[in-house]
């Protein structure tokens, strides 16, 4: 009972200290519970069954990746525990000096972390219950769903997550708490704070010397990504720009303070004007000591920022690819050639008619549901794969692009054909002569390799006729419905060239009559029966599916991106705080040592606010340096998915960080100024 | 001759209306620019309370404190401040320099908050540290130093601004014997040629022996006073042994 009161009246008279744990504590709680109550909200939600597999899907991911965000949690609060243990040396001390057992001491720690986590449970769910209302509306937003009424949803099955992770890593923290108690030495609790600083100098040449090194190497790590982006055809080579820039980064740090010194001290204007000599003494004094967390903290900023505008990018271009590359309702394609043997000759007749033909045979009037219908043929052989296409060529781009199928048959079209298809879509029509072909394609490594063969202006041989290009680069546009520039290329070709007998799919594109959204989904259900119905393979592309797919994976990247970013940045935040409130506690004594000569308050505080901040700020300014390259890099990963603007998702990621870094930058400093206020007699 | 220092009927209590206790009882001394005075009791008899409240560190309960003509009793905040930087210099007893600076910006430093141009302040250090012996110590850390270069450290540091009065608590408290004597030289030379005045507190005989005058304080109170006029510093240390015998054991210690 007694260890209880103890523990409860440490509590409330180290609040101060332990605002930055419990605060981080809540925010850890509260940000698990709302992304493990998301499948409770898209229950209430009125969305498709295609949907509700997406978000069965996200829902799986979403507690797969909860599993690794515990660990990160789990980390950071055995990480915060010990350190709160440490500022406590001395009360330990004490407690052991009049005799209690350490046994007692594990208890009331016990008790305290109890207390702690019962109480950061609490508030957590609490916050976390009203913030995951707020998602809710994200979330009918993120997957288009009318929300037609605010239902208050609290999910139980994530509440009891919650609590269930929570325990485990505070268990996990007791037991860390009583091995580092029982290791204890008394003479080493009690003398701890008197230890005596001994100030390692960094030779500054050498520093100057290792930061030029590093940043040359930071350099070259930042060209990989970039500009020498086409070097890194496959996956393991990915590694070394990303090792290179984590050494880079922790010699950065390491060499920092030396020069940082080094070049303020020879402003002398500066560096003896008011406490700026402390200070720079005071900042290159702890980072000597701080460079692995340091380097830590910025890389997961810098994971925390690419993550971010990554995926919010993402999800932005999906949606707007959507109305540019899915320009119609509906796409039909059938096969009409069976080349393989083991078909019946009923089949192979049957494949040979086109789609209006099929559908008149089952009875089935399309013109009765769709408007703007056009028909198109696609044609391939033997004789015109890629391989043929780069021509001469193909020797030289084979070494560069390993990993392209070169003996694909291309996909050839009328040109009349494609005009129809492009004048429906509202894209760009041409015109060819004779002894002309273009290519479009839009798939923008594709273009890259192919405009390589058509700038040599590269001719072709397609069904006895040799062609040449009439641009010497790729033109954009596509047939087929997507969510994504996927076309690698068509052939186009003057139709008196076209020989018919190597037609191999027949397409049909057209627009539906109606206009809503439900009116639409009924048709659809309708055509794709009729499209069933034929016997020969069919395939069918929809609009409404792309973009229900386009919109699943848009929301399945964005709640993860936020997860995984808010988490990181939390962490980083508060290592960065508790790092900073100890030594503010540690530098006490010094800055009443600077009152006692006669420094102002103002003159202290903003000591202790440039401290603070300057050390906030390094690694941020240092993740932001590698971010702008890393999300340069990321666009070109994704470019498949469209080149949407980056500026609206850069904002959000800024609006986070800012709110959130920038919270523990505020608690930090009011903190540590009550730290070291002065406490009159 | 002018007074720097007036202090008129101070008094300091602490504890409750029940258990009050009287830390300095009705004090009142004066001291003249250029004098170095020691002031002597043992633990618990009020002294550095005493030292406490003529640096503002601690403010009276009752009575005056004129430094240079103004009364610090009445300074509040920033100003108070101000006065601490401007008109005092103070050395304690266990040095308290700042171990992440080197000797000269430790030095630097009560310079700097003073707004004074690196030039001006390059001049002054180069001869405080002349005046002190510690030239060849000035670009190294407090860590590397011994005890009595590091008091001398602290002192020019806060004899530097010129001050009106130096503030020395227990300056000899954590130094060797040698040392010790060494700095009270440096104290002595310094009152002399640079008509510095000193305010230092003490239970040491030695230590205060180099003093012009000394005052003894007993539970709050003055006890006696003695000047050392024509006499050796021999004879005012057999002097003040006399005094001390007479206030009881309670400084036999200080031997």
């Amino acid at each position: 009972m007694m260890l209880c009161r103890l523990s409860l009246k440490n509590i409330k008279k180290s609040i101060k200290d332990y605002a930055i744990y419990f605060f981080t504590l809540i925010l850890g709680v509260a940000i698990f519970y709302v992304f493990n109550a998301i499948d409770s909200q898209t229950v209430t939600m009125n969305v498709t069954s295609s949907t509700q597999e997406i978000i069965k899907l996200m829902v799986n991911m979403l507690s797969g990746v909860s599993v690794f965000v515990a660990f990160i949690l789990g980390f950071l609060i055995i990480y915060a525990s010990r350190f709160l243990i440490k500022r406590r040396n001395k009360e330990f001390g004490i407690y052991l000096i009049l005799g209690m057992s350490k046994r007692k001491i594990s208890m009331i720690l016990f008790l305290e972390t109890l207390f702690i986590g019962l109480l950061s449970l609490i508030v957590g769910l609490a916050l976390g219950t009203l913030l995951s209302q707020l998602m809710s509306l994200v979330v009918a937003n993120m997957f288009e769903a009318n929300m037609t009424k605010f239902t208050f949803v609290f999910s139980k099955s994530a509440c009891i997550k919650t609590i269930l992770y929570f325990a485990i890593m505070y268990v996990l923290v007791m037991v860390f708490n009583t091995i580092i108690i029982s290791k204890c030495k008394l003479i080493d609790l009690l003398h701890s704070n008197k230890k005596s600083e001994i100030i390692k100098l960094k030779n500054p040449i050498l520093c100057v010397f290792i930061f030029v090194v590093s940043v040359s190497i930071l350099g070259y790590a930042y060209f990989l990504v970039t500009a020498g982006f086409k070097n890194l055809d496959s996956a393991d080579k990915i590694f070394k720009p990303i090792i290179l820039g984590v050494v880079s980064t922790f010699l950065i740090f390491w060499s920092l303070s030396g020069l940082l010194l080094k070049i303020v001290k020879s402003l002398r204007k500066v560096y003896y004007k008011g406490l700026n000599s402390f200070i720079l003494r005071q900042i290159s004094s702890k980072v000597n000591t701080t460079v692995f967390s340091m380097t830590i903290i910025c890389l997961m900023l810098f994971i925390t920022i690419c993550v971010l505008s990554a995926s919010l990018t993402l999800k932005n271009s999906l949606q707007a690819n959507i109305e540019k590359l899915a320009p119609a309702d509906i796409q039909i394609t059938k096969r009409m050639n069976w080349v393989d043997e083991g078909h019946t000759k009923e089949d192979i007749e049957d494949a040979k008619k086109d789609l209006l033909e099929s559908f008149s045979d089952s009875h089935f009037n399309i013109n009765d549901y769709v408007k703007e219908l056009v028909e198109v043929n696609i044609y391939e052989t033997q004789d015109l794969t890629l391989n043929h296409t780069l021509g001469t060529l193909l020797e030289e781009i084979r070494k560069q692009y390993i990993f392209l199928r070169y003996d694909e048959e291309e996909t050839i079209m009328k040109l009349s054909d494609y005009n129809k298809i492009a004048n429906l879509y509202g894209n760009k029509e041409y015109s060819l002569e004779k002894e002309e072909y273009l290519i479009v394609a839009d798939f923008a490594s594709m273009v890259e390799v192919r405009n390589i063969a058509l700038s040599k202006k590269e001719t072709i041989t397609v069904f006895g006729h040799t062609l040449k290009p009439k641009y010497t680069e790729c033109q954009d546009g596509f047939v087929e419905l997507s969510a994504q520039h996927i076309n690698a290329g068509i052939i186009v070709i003057p139709d008196e060239v076209v020989d018919e007998n190597y037609k191999t799919h027949n397409v049909l594109v057209a627009n539906y009559k109606v206009k809503t959204k439900e009116e639409k989904m009924e048709i659809e259900s309708i055509m794709i029966k009729a499209s069933e119905n034929i016997p020969s393979i069919v395939y069918y592309n929809t609009k409404l599916d792309i973009a229900e797919a386009s919109i699943g994976l848009g929301a399945l990247v964005t709640f993860i991106g936020l997860y995984l970013g808010i988490i990181f940045l939390i962490s980083s935040a508060a290592i960065l705080a508790l790092k900073e409130l100890s030594e503010s506690s540690d530098n006490k004594e010094r800055y009443n040592m600077l009152r006692k000569i006669g420094t102002d308050e103002k003159m202290l505080n903003k000591a202790l606010f440039r401290q603070i901040a300057i050390f906030f700020l390094v690694p941020l300014l240092l993740a932001i340096i590698h971010s702008i390259f890393g999300i340069t890099f990321s666009v070109k990963i994704l470019e498949m998915f469209g080149n949407e603007e980056l500026l609206p998702s850069i904002v959000m990621t800024s609006v986070f960080i800012v709110i959130i870094y920038g919270s523990y930058f505020l608690i930090t400093y009011t903190c540590s100024k009550n730290i070291i206020k002065e406490r009159r007699r | 001759m002018e007074n720097i220092l007036k202090i008129e009927k101070i008094e300091k209590y602490y504890g409750s209306r029940f258990s009050l206790t009287k830390a300095i009882d009705n004090i009142s001394f004066e001291v003249e620019k250029g004098e170095f005075v020691a002031i002597m009791g043992s633990s618990g008899s009020g002294k550095t309370t005493l030292l406490n409240c003529i640096s503002t560190i601690d403010s009276v309960t009752s009575g005056h404190i004129y430094v240079g003509g103004v009364d610090i009793t009445k300074l509040k905040g920033n100003h108070l401040n101000k006065f601490r930087r401007e008109e005092l210099g103070f050395v304690f007893q266990d040095f308290n320099l700042l171990d992440t600076l080197t000797a000269y910006e430790n030095i630097a430093l009560s310079l700097s908050i003073q707004n004074i141009p690196p030039k001006e302040m390059e001049e002054r250090i180069k001869n405080v540290a002349d005046n002190l012996n510690i030239k060849d110590v000035l670009k190294k850390y407090p860590y590397q130093m011994s005890g009595g270069q590091k008091q001398r450290v602290a002192s020019a540091r806060a004899i530097i601004t010129n001050p009106k009065l130096v503030l020395a608590d227990e300056p000899t408290g954590a130094l060797d014997s040698k040392s010790a004597r060494m700095l009270l030289e440096r104290f002595n030379y310094l009152n002399k040629e640079l008509e510095a005045t000193i305010l230092m507190v003490t239970h040491d005989a030695f230590t205060a022996s180099y003093a012009t005058r000394v005052i003894f304080i007993k539970d709050g109170k003055i006890f006696n006073e003695l000047h050392r006029g024509e006499n050796t510093r021999k004879e005012f240390f057999d002097q003040i042994i006399d005094v001390v015998t007479l206030l009881g054991g309670d400084l036999n210690d200080a031997l």
